[in-house]
């Protein structure tokens, strides 16, 4: 199939490229959740991003909370940044890792004014910031400027049979393009993990891999208190006809097609080796999995699903895809590329990775995805450790 | 022809069903994906869309292929057209 080779975008001031044109109010911890979300009350066209942490972390964990939160006001898919925070250090921590990309960017600390002053001061220039940002025109912008990233969930053995082929099928004919791929999932990847990790790029890749998947299923051995059944494989999963986390693992695996891995990434951290396929070290919770993707700086998403996942994110559009016809019967309003017939064999795989090539260029250029639509904003923080 | 069972790849001694269930003693139309092939089995248990039917006789400790790779282990014998899910099957890892 011929498809374009461009898509209509937001040109932001570092290169980048966004399918969205979001305000975000992003809270640095837990406790400016508050005044968050009554500044995105205030100023229409804007969204809070509320989660759980940001006190008293330290160490990696700390870092990884610096990295999630400055890389998801750096994604492209943000125009413009007020960060709130109870602390003026922390706060101004991420205003500066924001502003680097030239984005607007503005923070407001709430000790020694209150929710009400800050909430005051911060709506002020959150209207300032939407109404420029209002102004901002999609424009052409070359394929390559897609980051494409993967990640499937409520997965059956209809994921492994299509739907998740059908992304693999995807990032084959996209790879060529020069755009950038990411997938992640370590622990899902126990039982494949070795055949995983013949596909590096390189050797070094191949062997950061390795390290990387021993060290979470250490952890996993450590922590589990039993065999993990309906954990990994999720009842959910069971239901779906998926027996063990090999099984599973295969499955989820089918999602790179015949791609190469040129690098492994931390959570949250942006690729820097250019064009092509990352592996990063996520969870395989969806929402946790997804925030950090955008994080670093992924800006539109594909996630197939078996049973019927209905996870969005706030920055992030997520392209849901479904082989099982059950879920398309029954919950259609969460999927946004329906590819079961592919196992009626009505359709075949190339076929079906066209069709989702297609669906991913109409969400690019605007369209909203089912997720958006029903207003799914999942915006979930991982945290490494207990905090001091 | 109507498929109901697809199998990944043809070193696997399961497939998976397509339709939305089979039923005991159901002549069964399987695909083979990775040869573009067919074969036939007939069924024992009734088995849902998406859940695995044994392509051959099973013995405790065998190792279930699909994908053409190890995903468990069978804990309990399974005969040929039978449902293989949690209750014959395990993981060898977790």
């Amino acid at each position: 199939m011929e498809f374009p080779k461009s898509f209509l975008g937001y040109k932001r001031e570092n290169g980048r490229a966004g399918t969205r044109n979001h305000v975000i109010i992003l809270p640095v911890d837990d406790i400016s959740n508050a005044c968050a979300e009554a500044v995105a009350n205030n100023i229409k066209g804007t969204i809070a991003l509320p989660h759980s942490y940001g006190r008293l972390q330290f160490g990696a964990d700390l870092e990884l909370h610096f990295r999630t939160m400055i890389g998801t006001g750096c994604n492209p898919n943000v125009a413009a940044v007020i960060v709130i925070g109870i602390e003026p250090k922390w706060t101004k921590k991420i205003v500066d890792g924001i502003a680097k990309t030239g984005k607007p960017v503005e923070g407001f600390h709430i000790e020694r004014t209150g929710d009400i002053g800050t909430t005051m001061k911060a709506s002020k220039k959150a209207q300032e910031f939407v109404m420029w940002a209002s102004e901002k025109q999609r424009e052409e912008c070359p394929i390559s400027d897609l980051w494409i990233s993967v990640k499937c969930g409520e997965s059956d053995t209809t994921s492994g049979l299509a739907a998740n082929p059908t992304v693999g099928n995807l990032m084959e004919k996209l790879e060529p393009m020069g755009v950038h791929l990411c997938f992640g999932e370590t622990s899902e990847l126990t039982g494949a993990e070795q055949v995983c990790a013949t596909r590096g790029a390189t050797k070094e890749a191949s062997d950061k891999f390795i390290k990387t998947w021993n060290s979470y299923n250490d952890f996993i051995l450590k922590e589990a208190t039993d065999d993990l059944s309906e954990s990994q494989p999720t009842a959910g999963n069971i239901a779906g006809g998926l027996t063990t986390i090999e099984e599973k693992a295969f499955g989820n695996f089918q999602k790179i097609g015949n791609c190469k891995f040129i690098d492994v990434l931390e959570p949250a951290e942006e690729p820097t080796k250019g064009k092509g396929l990352y592996f990063m070290d996520t969870s395989s919770a969806a929402a946790e999995c997804v925030t950090l993707q955008a994080a670093a700086g992924f800006n539109i998403h594909l996630f197939p699903t078996g049973q019927g996942n209905i996870i969005g994110n706030p920055i992030e559009p997520v392209v849901k895809l479904t082989a099982n016809p059950l879920t398309v019967k029954g919950m259609g309003e969460h999927i946004d590329c329906d590819v079961s017939k592919i196992l009626s064999r009505e359709m075949n795989l190339s076929e079906a990775g066209d069709e989702l090539i297609k669906t991913t260029l109409r969400v690019a250029n605007g369209r909203l995805t089912c997720a958006e639509a029903l207003g799914h904003r999942e915006f979930v923080m991982t945290k490494l450790y207990r905090s001091a | 022809m109507a498929t109901d069972i697809i199998i990944h790849d043809k070193k696997d001694n399961v497939g998976v069903v397509v339709i939305e269930k089979i039923t005991p003693k159901q002549d069964c139309a399987c695909w083979i994906m990775e040869d573009d092939s067919s074969t036939n089995i007939q069924s024992v248990d009734e088995i849902p869309l998406g859940h695995k039917i044994a392509m051959i006789d099973l013995n405790e400790g065998d190792t279930i292929l699909k994908y053409g790779h190890d995903i468990g282990k069978v804990v309990k014998s399974i005969k040929k057209g039978e449902h293989v899910h949690v209750h014959n099957v395990k993981t060898k890892k977790w």
